[in-house]
């Protein structure tokens, strides 16, 4: 059953032409990363996905909705879709515990004692349970980053978008970001990756997609045969450039 | 200076008294006032956005002197019948609104963006992520530039004296003309002004430190 389907969708701002007749469709489950050269559209590809950039024609169903339609109630989408970004965007006038709650509480009603057990429990899972009662700008940036992904993980959500999420990270930070996201994907959930981490997109991700100049070049599902054979040469290019550093 | 306040200090006292009301119900009302146009301003609905911005810059580019002139003459002739201090407020008020609108507007564009987008990505309207995340962190930074702009308006309410408000300046200014003593009575008058822009003055200072403790 597919949980993102993009059927035609075009994309500009103003003059520029963002995203390029895409066709893309991602099943329950899926884990999909998406590579390519900066501004090749990726994030803005990602970012349509819980609207936080609008499409301006051709057909975006997220979870049953149609995001091309201006009438969709976007903050249901946000609701179900939630995403992580490069810069984390916590909370910075929360604590730790009130930045993974606030979302629970206010949006889909839970009550305090409910969403504070729950946010524990993440907090466990992404290895942070001291943290709870810190400000963010007491943490590093590894940390913030597992709060955020613990914090879209408290909505539920139905899948979970990733906008380069180790890209503002010194390296000794990566790992424990990488492996909180591999330990989400083995879990099933629908995720949407865009990454430069290479090793990710090879070993955890079920299938990769290589945009360039706001268009989809290759879409693979056989993940090491991409890597080790690109059938495009705008693809050959990039990886040779990434791999030979 | 001191015969002056002590033959005086009832009227001065009564004009020190008009020039606190009429500089706190200025205080709340441009605060409210200069809020909302500080929001239409980054609405994003263009007409919205517009009209906010038309506001802030017809009233700011006008003197104080004649937004006040203009609802003592103007009011009364066509509308309805004012007093010297309800005109000299709403003109203050009306005035010191756009100075507020501009400040707050920059507090709020100065909280980074990816704030309002994780507040978003989580299904928060936008009312919610103005009221929960936005507003907290804008409200830091607007408190030393809002600080000024209530001193300002408390030292801008003297322009009721023009408008007969019965404020400080007003009684000072009788006071001066009858005892011919111009140079004391507005040392004593300045002295008043003191009194009441010190404390607010202190107090921004206050709030400043309290709420930069998170």
């Amino acid at each position: 059953m597919s949980m993102i389907e993009f059927h035609d969708v075009e994309k500009y701002y103003g003059k520029f032409h963002a995203l390029k007749d895409i066709n893309l469709t991602i099943d329950r489950g899926e884990v999909v990363t998406v590579i390519g050269p900066s501004g090749s559209g990726k994030s803005t590809l990602l970012r349509t996905i819980n609207g936080l950039e609008r499409v301006q024609s051709g057909q975006l169903i997220v979870n049953d909705f149609d995001l091309a339609d201006k009438k969709t109630d976007m903050n249901r989408i946000r609701k179900n879709v939630g995403m992580v970004f490069q810069h984390f965007n916590l909370y910075a006038n929360k604590t730790v515990m009130d930045n993974i709650t606030l979302g629970p509480t206010l949006v889909l009603k839970r009550n305090k004692e409910e969403a504070h057990e729950q946010a524990l429990k993440l907090l466990d899972q992404v290895g942070l349970r001291d943290k709870a009662d810190s400000y963010p700008s007491a943490l590093s940036g590894g940390q913030k980053q597992r709060i955020a992904i613990a914090r879209s993980l408290a909505m539920n959500p139905k899948a979970l978008l990733f906008d380069e999420p180790t890209s503002a990270l010194d390296p000794e930070t990566i790992g424990d970001v990488l492996d909180v996201m591999k330990d989400i994907a083995q879990q099933g959930m629908t995720m949407v990756v865009v990454t430069h981490e290479m090793g990710f997109a090879r070993h955890v991700g079920d299938r990769i997609v290589f945009m360039a100049d706001g268009e989809i070049l290759e879409d693979a599902t056989d993940v090491g045969a991409f890597f080790d054979h690109p059938k495009e040469p705008r693809a050959q290019e990039f990886l040779s450039k990434i791999i030979n550093h | 200076m001191f015969t002056i306040l002590a033959n005086n200090w009832s009227t001065l006292l009564s004009g020190l008294g008009y020039t606190l009301m009429a500089s706190l119900i200025a205080l709340v009302g441009s605060l409210v006032i200069g809020t909302l146009f500080a929001l239409m301003e980054i609405s994003a609905h263009r007409w919205v956005a517009v009209i906010g911005r038309v506001y802030v810059e017809v009233v700011r580019n006008i003197p104080l002197l004649v937004i006040t002139m203009a609802f003592y003459v103007i009011v009364p002739t066509y509308f309805v019948q004012i007093d010297g201090f309800t005109a000299g407020t709403i003109g203050l008020t009306i005035y010191t609104s756009a100075f507020i609108a501009e400040t707050v507007r920059a507090g709020i564009e100065s909280v980074a963006v990816g704030q309002m987008e994780g507040a978003r990505s989580v299904g928060m309207t936008y009312t919610q992520a103005m009221v929960q995340i936005i507003f907290p962190q804008a409200i830091k930074i607007v408190i030393p530039p809002l600080g000024n702009q209530f001193i300002n308006l408390v030292k801008n309410s003297s322009i009721l004296a023009f408008v007969a408000g019965f404020d400080l300046m007003y009684q000072g200014k009788i006071i001066a003309n009858t005892t011919f003593n111009t140079f004391d009575t507005y040392l004593a008058v300045g002295l008043l002004y003191l009194i009441l822009t010190m404390p607010l003055s202190y107090f921004m200072r206050h709030l400043e430190k309290k709420w930069n403790v998170a």
